[in-house]
């Protein structure tokens, strides 16, 4: 379908200001799971967040996606300040973002047709969600969203009869048929295989591209997050180690960053790094 | 849970059995003595010889056609019954679990459902269904409602239970892209658990298939209104009829569960 | 979608064709037709007319009927009669799963192959194995009757009163007691019973040192739950005169005394409610 691109910003503009988040039940002495995080993302920019395992990634995709109220700090959505709003304001906010959590959110028996089109709940009635459970509302956008990522053929099997890396994909494809302006995806390629995982991004990206949405990803593979990432944020330890365009990072940066954790996929060779000592970066 | 030798089971714990077991010996001994049972009637030769000629009367069990058709008509009869109490409960049970699965236990409305399904619950479908002939009158109806309220109480409690312990993460991911609460039952939660919700439905109707071919017994139609009749009337040979038929009854639902059950799982 | 959009998607697109139909729905279709069929002739057997509920004439007598419920019967006499009625009502429950022990102990060590001693050396001798089907046979068979049927039979042999409820139960509840306790003894770990048998004890002895030990929680367990379930079938077994709160219940809503029904009900639930309070009390506190 030729066509103009969807106009550009029709993205969310995401702010996190001094987020802190403490473990539940946790007395003085422990880290907080997220530390003082300072974020702003501009309508339709797209950065990636790298770190260490336990970092706090998923902590902070959730913090945006308004999961949890911080203990300090504030998060604003458009502008609004999400928790200090009415909650009616709140839910308008949550249905106009999306957050794709790390092991796909898919009832097992639920075939993958309804399970992309559950994506588009937030801007359906009652009536049309009840109806769309006889027969689906829009097997042709379905169609589509999988298509982009492959799955166009398994559009009526069974989710418990794909593999891991396809279920992967069919949560990303609940993104595209979302009425969603911020989409925060949480370690999108981690069961799918380098080769896919690369096509997988590049589709993820092209399709937030076009449509003008804010995109937050985070990213265990560094080195696919500096080759298709405009800007890069390093957590550490529940705080922002650095927050920068992939140019003006040198390695020592890099180093620090996963200081103590497996070497991550680097593509510069780092002769000096000592043997991986597995840290409990939490 | 208990192992052959425990060493150091604590004093105060074998007290406490032995209060028990002493206490309900003499629950047990109030018990006989308080009712005065007919024993000398029941266990006397002239008792016996009692039993044993009503027993004959037994047999042969009847079957003039005539009457094996009205029999039919009334198994006919209980089976609805059975099946369409069982169906309107979970229509009930899954219309009122609604205020169960809101976010944060929902509140005032989900304490009023849960202490009404409690109610339901706890009065049996022979008193539910004496205390509903009075407004639905005599015959089936009444068993019906009577099955359909006890058995809401039943599986709404089942049927809460296996929302509040299904796998979070897909119901989590809805109303976080701000989907309401029957809607994410809809899509997220009933997916994970429908076999599980499905067979409690199947397990109930087994249980009410017997429940209703007595019901009868107090007026609300089917095998056990005959049963009752023909037993009133001394007709024995009718009796062991009906009672033939009700074990089939019994036998084909159980049957027909088994099969559903086994699809299911398939 | 863009054209250049799809051509450059096919990397990694599994391709794009027209819009497909949902295969499910001509099997959805049928199950819906296949219902409906079954629906129709169902609500004819049953009679089932709600909205005669909801007449001029219907609305009137059952708004009559509830209204007597309010206020509940309280006077000292009546409520002295309640008392009585409802420890008749625990006293035939408690007699009637004492009876069910007598029946069911001796039918589950019949069918509990645990104890069998031919099946030491391989497969049980045939003598043994008709025994314990038998006794597993006439189990179900006494589950299967309803207990209202045994009362109703046994009024007639014995006459109104509590001994028919306590033999109901003796019988019904025997066979459910029987085959959970066969199934407990079976699970539990066989092995210090056949251990025992190898090594020439009788089988009481096996029982008693081999297996009771580690199945008595559960066999105390389950016997205090079915005395709660007793407790509820004696109240239903009232309805057809074996005695207790439940044929005092038939009695008052035989002669539509609104206020005592109400206050028996109260009493009942409120039975019910500590029976299953002291229950889980005791399944916890005692093993």
């Amino acid at each position: 379908m030729a066509g103009p691109v969807a106009p550009l910003a029709a993205g969310m503009r995401l702010d996190l200001e001094a987020v802190t988040l403490r473990r539940p039940g946790a007395s003085g002495g422990r880290r907080p799971i997220l530390d003082g995080v300072t974020l702003r993302v501009a309508p339709g920019e797209q950065l990636a967040i790298v770190g260490p395992s336990g970092c706090g990634k998923s902590s902070l995709l959730l913090a945006a996606a308004l999961a949890q109220r911080p203990d300090a700090g504030s998060v604003r959505l458009d502008g609004s300040e999400a928790w200090a709003a009415a909650p009616r304001r709140r839910q308008q906010l949550r249905r106009a973002l999306f957050l794709a959590p790390q092991a796909p959110p898919l009832p097992p028996r639920q075939r993958v047709v309804t399970a992309v089109l559950a994506g588009r709940l937030p801007m359906l009635g009652l009536w049309r969600s009840l109806s769309s459970l006889i027969y689906p509302d829009d097997i042709a956008g379905a169609q589509q969203a999988l298509a982009a990522f492959g799955l166009g053929e398994r559009l009526f099997d069974r989710v418990d009869r794909l593999s891991g890396g396809e279920r992967q994909r069919v949560g990303l494809a609940r993104a595209l048929v979302a009425p969603a302006r911020l989409w925060l995806i949480d370690e999108p390629l981690a069961a799918l295989d380098p080769v896919r995982a690369v096509a997988v991004l590049d589709e993820l990206c092209a399709q937030a591209r076009q449509r003008g949405i804010t995109l937050v990803v985070s990213l265990h593979q560094a080195e696919l997050a500096q080759a298709r990432f405009g800007r890069i944020v390093g957590l550490r330890d529940g705080a922002i180690a650095f927050d920068a365009a992939p140019a003006a990072l040198h390695e020592g940066q890099w180093r620090d960053l996963y200081a103590g954790d497996e070497p991550p996929a680097m593509p510069a060779p780092a002769p000096a790094l000592p043997p991986p000592i597995p840290a409990m970066c939490r | 849970m208990t192992s052959a030798l425990q060493p150091g089971r604590s004093a105060p714990r074998r007290a406490g059995q032995a209060v028990f077991i002493v206490a309900a010996l003499v629950l047990v001994l109030a018990s006989f003595a308080s009712l005065d049972l007919q024993w000398t009637g029941l266990f006397s030769s002239a008792g016996l010889a009692a039993m044993g000629r009503f027993g004959a009367e037994f047999f042969p069990p009847a079957r003039e056609p005539h009457f094996l058709h009205a029999l039919a008509g009334a198994a006919g009869e209980t089976l609805a019954m059975s099946a369409l109490g069982t169906l309107l409960a979970a229509a009930a049970a899954a219309l009122l679990c609604v205020p169960l699965a809101r976010v944060g236990g929902g509140g005032a409305a989900a304490r009023v459902v849960r202490w009404l399904f409690n109610l339901l619950r706890a009065i049996p479908e022979l008193v539910w269904a004496s205390l509903l002939l009075v407004s639905a009158g005599l015959g089936p109806m009444a068993g019906t409602l009577a099955l359909a309220l006890h058995t809401s109480g039943v599986l709404g409690r089942l049927f809460g239970e296996a929302i509040e312990n299904a796998p979070p993460g897909p119901a989590l991911a809805l109303r976080l892209q701000g989907v309401g609460t029957v809607q994410v039952l809809l899509y997220a939660t009933v997916p994970q658990i429908s076999p599980q919700l499905l067979s409690y439905v199947l397990y109930r109707w087994e249980n009410n298939i017997r429940a209703a071919t007595v019901l009868g017994v107090v007026g609300a139609g089917g095998l056990g209104q005959m049963l009752a009749f023909h037993l009133a009337l001394f007709q024995m040979g009718r009796t062991a009829s009906v009672l033939a038929a009700m074990l089939v009854l019994v036998l084909i639902v159980d049957l027909a569960s088994y099969l559903a059950r086994r699809a299911m799982t398939r | 979608m863009t054209l250049p959009r799809a051509v450059a998607g096919v990397r990694a697109a599994g391709g794009v064709g027209a819009a497909r139909r949902d295969p499910a729905w001509r099997g959805r279709l049928l199950w819906l037709a296949l219902a409906a069929l079954l629906l129709w002739p169902a609500l004819r057997a049953a009679e089932f007319t709600p909205w005669t509920l909801l007449d001029a004439r219907s609305l009137r007598v059952s708004a009559g009927y509830l209204a007597s419920f309010v206020p509940p019967d309280l006077r000292a006499p009546f409520l002295a009669e309640v008392a009585q009625a409802t420890w008749r009502t625990v006293a035939i429950a408690t007699s009637g799963i004492s009876l069910a022990l007598l029946l069911a102990v001796p039918l589950a060590l019949l069918a509990c192959a645990s104890l069998s001693i031919s099946r030491l050396g391989g497969r049980m001798a045939p003598l043994p194995f008709v025994l314990r089907q038998a006794a597993r046979g006439t189990m179900a068979l006494l589950r299967t009757v309803p207990e209202l049927v045994w009362a109703l039979l046994f009024v007639r042999v014995v006459g109104l009163g509590p001994t028919a409820g306590v033999l109901a139960i003796a019988l019904t509840y025997g066979g459910m007691l029987g085959k959970v306790y066969a199934e407990i003894l079976e699970s539990a770990d066989g092995q210090a019973a056949r251990v025992l048998l190898i090594n020439g004890a009788t089988r009481l002895q096996a029982l008693a040192y081999g297996l009771l030990p580690a199945a008595r929680a559960e066999l105390g367990s389950y016997t205090v739950y079915r005395w709660e379930c007793a407790i509820r079938s004696s109240v239903v077994l009232g309805f057809v005169g074996a005695g207790g709160l439940g044929q005092r219940m038939d009695e008052s809503i035989k002669a539509l005394a609104g206020g005592e029904m109400a206050t028996m009900l109260m009493v009942f639930v409120a039975l019910v409610a500590a029976a299953d309070r002291l229950s889980a009390w005791l399944r916890r506190e005692l093993p």
